[in-house]
């Protein structure tokens, strides 16, 4: 069955996911993961937070990915997030020039994590956002969310998706400002304070 | 209070029946796992309780998620999709190769994108720190893995076959023999981690990892197929795994779904 028929629709069946669980640590973190943004770049933020499970205790052992556009709103397009040293096989990590638009962040004993990137900018109908994937020991299968940042309310008023969330819940996806570029965002995988998660179809 | 593979088995039986009740009861197919499956305790207190918000990425062409990463040549190393050539020896175990193709829901390759891997060695030991398991390193594997997919979506390794490893979900628990598999698509939202099994390995039904797709057919998809062809003579093994990327992309557009 590992072979995919893919002569109809009825035997192109997605691949189940599985935990990233927790040896991940030595394989998919690469140097300079969370640092987006080239080197100097005046639109640079700092976004960072923890990660909690349901009684509250932040996550060693989770592994984040962020996504975002430029400034101009447009996806990046370059490679070179980790680039490799063909000598060592060792990462060189990316040039402090191209933006690469990716990001890979462990958190550390702590369950800390931050990444500095570009502010992202406004794109389509939604409300400027960097886009997050959740992995951790623990969870079955990735979680997306959205980290928004604050500032303008009347274009976060009419985001297609926080528009449609309960504003109690709302406010999970909406960074808290920390002052000279610096954004507070907490991902809570269970309970009180719980993250919106996203699913897309 | 002792946590046994009879417990486990208990409720790994009993969550499977109710997979069963839920698609009788005519429910949908469920391709990938519930995150809140407690056989696997890790799970018990990392799942969502409130449910997903859904976007219809149909309705935003411009959705930040329809895009992906780029990943490049120089992204990647020329002996990465090479385990047994990173050190100065080789690797202890059985010489392996595994291949397959990435594709869409469409069945359609998906071009240029990362692959990676990672595994236990042929001992069944993880080269991290914080790795329990009292068994062998091995100075010449490390056991890490990336290549990007071909034009045809095929990607192929060449590794040892890993060894089965105990962890501590319950008491004599122990992990069939598997690969960690972490592939993007051309959209954000088709990302997926997961693990690749072998064929007939002993340990599948003991497993709360792999039980946590219940329905029959899915977790089959996890195990990759014995393939003559893709041996190397005088060299390797060849196994067969096909990877197919679940979540929207582009093309959801293109087709108005």
């Amino acid at each position: 069955m590992t072979k995919i028929d893919t002569s109809g629709p009825e035997t192109v069946l997605p691949t189940p996911s599985h935990t990233v669980g927790p040896f991940y640590g030595y394989a998919l973190p690469f140097r300079g993961g969370e640092d987006i943004a080239p080197v100097g770049h005046p639109d640079t933020i700092t976004v960072h937070g923890y990660v909690y499970d349901g009684e509250g205790s932040p996550l060693p052992d989770a592994l984040l990915e962020v996504w975002g556009p430029d400034p101009d709103g447009k996806p990046a397009t370059a490679d070179g997030s980790m680039r490799r040293d063909p000598a060592s096989g060792g990462f060189l990590g990316r040039n402090g020039v191209e933006f690469t638009g990716f990001g890979r962040i462990q958190t550390d004993a702590n369950g800390h994590w931050y990444a500095r990137t570009l502010r992202p900018g406004a794109r389509g109908a939604g409300a400027p956002h960097v886009s997050v994937c959740v992995f951790a020991r623990g969870l079955l299968v990735h979680l997306f969310t959205r980290i928004y940042l604050p500032g303008d309310e009347a274009l976060l008023a009419t985001d297609p998706l926080l528009s449609r969330v309960h504003a109690e819940r709302r406010d999970t996806l909406i960074a808290a400002d920390e002052g000279n570029g610096t954004y507070r965002f907490d991902i809570r995988l269970q309970g009180e304070g719980e993250t919106v998660f996203l699913e897309f179809q | 209070m002792t946590l046994t593979q009879h417990d486990i088995d208990a409720e790994i039986a009993a969550e499977h029946a109710a997979y069963e009740k839920r698609v009788a009861d005519g429910g949908p197919v469920e391709h990938h796992p519930r995150r809140d499956y407690a056989p696997y305790r890790s799970s018990v207190l990392r799942h969502p309780k409130q449910p997903p918000v859904t976007i219809d990425v149909t309705k935003d062409p411009e959705l930040v998620e329809l895009s992906s990463p780029a990943f490049g040549e120089r992204d990647i190393t020329v002996v990465d999709n090479d385990l047994t050539r990173q050190h100065t020896g080789e690797p202890v175990g059985e010489r392996i190769t595994v291949s397959g193709r990435l594709l869409d829901r469409n069945g359609r390759p998906v071009r240029g994108q990362l692959v990676e891997i990672w595994q236990a060695n042929s001992a069944g030991r993880y080269a991290h720190q914080r790795e329990q398991h009292d068994a062998p390193l091995d100075p010449n594997f490390t056991g890490v893995g990336r290549t990007l997919s071909d034009d045809d979506g095929f990607y192929r390794f060449t590794t040892v076959q890993p060894g089965p490893y105990p962890w501590r979900n319950h008491v004599n628990a122990w992990r069939p023999a598997h690969i960690h598999f972490s592939v993007f698509g051309s959209a954000f939202t088709q990302r997926l981690v997961t693990q690749m099994y072998f064929p007939n390995d002993p340990l599948f039904p003991y497993d709360p990892i792999l039980q946590s797709v219940t329905d029959d057919a899915a977790r089959q998809r996890l195990i990759a197929t014995y393939d003559h062809s893709l041996s190397v003579p005088e060299f390797s093994l060849g196994y067969h795994w096909d990877i197919v990327l679940d979540g929207p992309n582009a093309t959801w557009i293109e087709e108005g779904r």
